[in-house]
This record gives structure tokens, sequence and C-alpha cells, in this order.
């Protein structure tokens, strides 16, 4: 029951996300996704994974976003809002395909379900004996599928190392672009010159 | 009309599932704005999580952690639980670096909407 | 930050709290919901805390950039030491039964040192991403910067 509440936050924030012009709220918003989304995997069972989304996804993932749109923009150029056909016509091919798809799938939490019969039964029942850690989801990561994660840090480590390569050099600037060492943007000084040349008063609180 | 009570009984989570991701990809392609194409990358991962987890759900079952002298408990699958707990910390990996793109993106264009970018291009 | 005296007085109390749970996070991921992943961004959340509240420059030589990159590698670096480790006792990569007497204890030594490595590079990753994304927003002097 609860989880069909979930889903229904998860959908209305989501619209909210497509509705929304300022890309601040919509960083909130998914944000909130997040949140969202790992109660719905808290009700689920799925404790590791909502602790996991709970810290990555509502924490740090927001926090990049906001600092990008320091950076960057706040708000999202202003056009008129009409739904695109191609898209469009792609979300509703691709929507139908899947939900075709899963008609053919077990219920919802029926335990006999292919998924449950070949491999976790043995790391539940095999697991305590074996590795020893009560908690099956860290035995199977750490030790049963050890190169697995060995490979997942290995990713996170070349993220930092792809992230430091595109932002970690110093900043160069192209033709009328920002400029790092007068902390101006340099096209801003050209349109005052240009006005000034022109004869035109300038605008208050202008830089 | 039974099966399709019964379907939707059984599958709504997927359905669900389904529909959040099309709205993530909805976003990843109409919108024009970088900032909201990642969002809805962000959205469309979550939700192929969400379509994992669902599959580890097991009716009346527990989180997969032992618990001394239970007897007869049933606990959900543990294995999609791993896999996605990894993919999430990959997935802010991917996010981190397709917002380190957007950053410099505007550095080098002055802005992070597709279509100006775009027209920039072409002018070029 | 600088003006909201309750933020910064209350923000700087709950910043050994964060970390403490984090490393309570990493070490008790055996028994209970938690590992190395979890740990790694829970203390980076307390370090971005600190970033928040003091500064980024300060926060840059209390966790020097340059640290930070020794650590990433590190973390993965460790991981794949245990793993050469028990081929050097004789077992396959990443075989922990090998690395102590008893299987179960070799498990559990081999589990607590993965974990370590994983919240290493996930907790040094994570401050790198964000000083270079808070660091690339800085024009001139910036309010990240109020302290010195």
């Amino acid at each position: 029951m609860i989880d069909i509440l979930l889903f229904a936050f998860l959908m209305l924030t989501a619209l909210g996300i497509l509705r929304l012009r300022d890309l601040f709220a919509a960083a909130m918003l998914s944000s909130l996704f997040s949140l969202l989304a790992a109660s719905l995997f808290m009700v689920m069972d799925a404790v590791d994974v909502a602790f996991t989304e709970a810290a990555v996804g509502a924490g740090i993932s927001t926090i990049l976003m906001l600092a990008t749109l320091a950076i960057t923009k706040r708000q999202e150029k202003a056009r008129k809002r009409q739904l695109r056909p191609g898209p469009a016509l792609l979300v509703l091919a691709c929507g139908a395909m899947l939900i075709y798809g899963t008609l053919d799938m077990p219920h919802f939490g029926t335990a006999d379900a292919p998924v449950h019969t070949y491999l976790a039964p043995r790391y539940l029942e095999v697991s305590p004996i074996e590795v020893g850690p009560p908690n099956i989801v860290t035995s199977v990561l750490a030790s049963y599928r050890g190169y697995d994660t060995f490979g997942e840090t290995t990713v996170v480590f070349a993220a930092a190392v792809g992230v430091l390569l595109l932002l970690g050099g110093r900043r160069r600037f192209r033709d009328a672009g920002w400029d790092i060492t007068m902390g101006v943007d340099l096209r801003e000084v050209q349109e005052i010159v240009a006005r000034r040349q022109e004869g035109l008063k300038l605008p208050e609180g202008d830089p | 009309m039974e099966t399709i009570v019964s379907n939707f009984l059984g599958l709504y989570n997927y359905w669900a599932v389904v529909v959040l991701m099309m709205m993530g990809l909805y976003v990843l392609t109409a919108e024009r704005n970088l900032v909201k194409k990642v969002i809805g990358l962000n959205i469309f991962q979550m939700s192929v999580i969400m379509f994992y987890i669902s599959m580890a759900k097991i009716k009346d079952g527990t989180a997969p952690i032992i618990v001394d002298g239970a007897r007869d408990t049933v606990y959900s699958n543990p294995l999609p639980h791993v896999l996605m707990l990894t993919a999430i910390v990959v997935g802010i990996g991917t996010t981190a670096l397709a917002l380190a793109l957007v950053v410099r993106i505007h550095e080098e264009f002055g802005t992070i909407e597709e279509d100006e970018i775009q027209e920039q291009e072409g002018r070029g | 930050m600088k003006h909201n005296e309750i933020l910064r007085v209350s923000g700087k109390s709950l910043i050994p709290f964060i970390m403490m749970f984090g490393l309570y996070v990493q070490f008790h991921g055996d028994y209970g919901p938690g590992g190395g992943f979890q740990a790694g961004v829970i203390f980076a959340a307390g370090v971005v805390l600190y970033t928040l509240i003091f500064g980024l420059r300060r926060a840059r030589r209390v966790f020097s950039p340059r640290t930070m990159e020794a650590w990433i590698c590190a973390g993965v670096l460790l991981y794949g030491s245990v793993g050469l480790l028990s081929m050097l006792k004789g077992g396959a990569f990443l075989d922990y039964n090998v690395l102590a007497h008893d299987p179960v204890h070799g498990q559990h030594w081999g589990i607590l040192w993965v974990e370590l490595g994983v919240g290493i590079t996930v907790t040094a990753v994570m401050i790198t991403l964000f000083f270079l994304f808070a660091g690339r927003g800085l024009r001139g002097p910036s309010r990240l910067d109020h302290e010195d």
C-alpha cells in the first residue's frame, strides 16, 4: 500500500522536474526524488541500497548539481513549453514495449520467481557458515563478488580522474569568454565600452 | 477483465517503474537544457534500480540480514541489492562527469542550452 | 554561512558526529546495513559541511587536494593488494580463505581490508569532486572564502 503512495509521489516529483524552469528548484526536486526512492527501497527490504541512495542521491549528487548551477546558470532559457513530437513518440513506443514485456513477468513478490531460485538461496544458506557476516549484502559484495566490487571501485577512481582532467587544470578562456585573472566576463566589459562609445548613459548597478 | 485486474495487482509497480523511466527518457531527449538532461538521466537510472529492487522483493520477506535463532524467516533476494548498490555509486560517478562536462561547455560557449550551442557551432 | 551564527555553531558541533557515524557505518557494515561505499559518502558529507562553514581555502588546507589524490589511489591499491596477498599465500585473486589459518577468519580479514579500501577511495573521490566543483566557481573573492 505504502509503495503505491511512494510511487505516486515519485511521479509527481518527476512531473515537477519536467515542468519547472527554475533549475535550482529542479535540483532540489531531484534530491527529493532520491529521498523518496530511498524510502521505496526501504519498503522493499533493500536497506543497504536505501542507505546508499539517501547518502549519494540526496546528498552528494545534489551538492554537485548545486555547485554546477552556481558556476553556470540558475534559470533555464525561457521558451515556449510544448510537447515535442519526436521524443514523445519515442517515449510512448518504448513505454508500450516495456509494458508489453512486463506482462510475462512473475507477479510482484512471488517467492518462486526465477530470480530467487538459483543463486540467492545458496548465498542465504551457506554465507553465514562460509563467510561469516550476518549481512548477506556485505558478504556478497565484498567476498563472493569481490572482483565486481574491485571493478566498481576502479570506476569511481576513473570518474575522479576524468573530472580532475576536465576541471582540475587552469581555466582557459576562448576569444571573449571568461577571464580568470580579472574575475569578470570580458564580454560584459566589451559591451560597456561599446555603450560608452555610443554615448549612452550606463544603467545603475552595472559593473 | 479479470486478467487485467490480476495483472494490475501483480504488476503495478513494474508499470509505475516504466512510467517513471519514460518520464526520465522524455526529460533526457526533449529538454534542451543540459543540467535538466543530467537530472533526466538520474531519473532514468533510479527507475532501472527500482526495477531490480522490485524483482528482489519477496512477499512477507525481510531484509537479508541473518538473525541468529530465527527460523522460517523469508529473506528478500540479496543479489540485486548488491548489484544496484554498486550501480548507484557508479551513477554518482557518471553524474559528476556529466556535470563537469556541463561546466566546461559553459566555459567554452557561455551557455548550457543545447540549441544555443548548436547555433554557435554553426556560426563558427 | 558567515552571518548565520546559529547555523555555524550548530553545524560545527555536528561535524564530529557525522564523521563518527561514518566510521561506525564503515566498520559495522558486517552486521547491519552499511559498508565502504556508504561510509565514504557520509564521511565526505562531513567534509562538505566543514567547507560550507569554514570556507574552501581552509578546508583545502586541512584536506589538501594532493593528499586526497594520493588517498584515491591508496584505496584502490589497498583493495588490489589484498587480492595479491591472497595470491601470494597460494589462493586465487581475492580468495580470502587463505589469509588466515581459519577460512572464516580469513574472510573476515579480507572483507575488513577490502571495505576499508573502498571507503578510503570513495571518501577521497567525493571530497575531490566537491573541491573541484566548488573551486571552479570561484571568481575573485568568493563567499566560500570569507574566513581568511
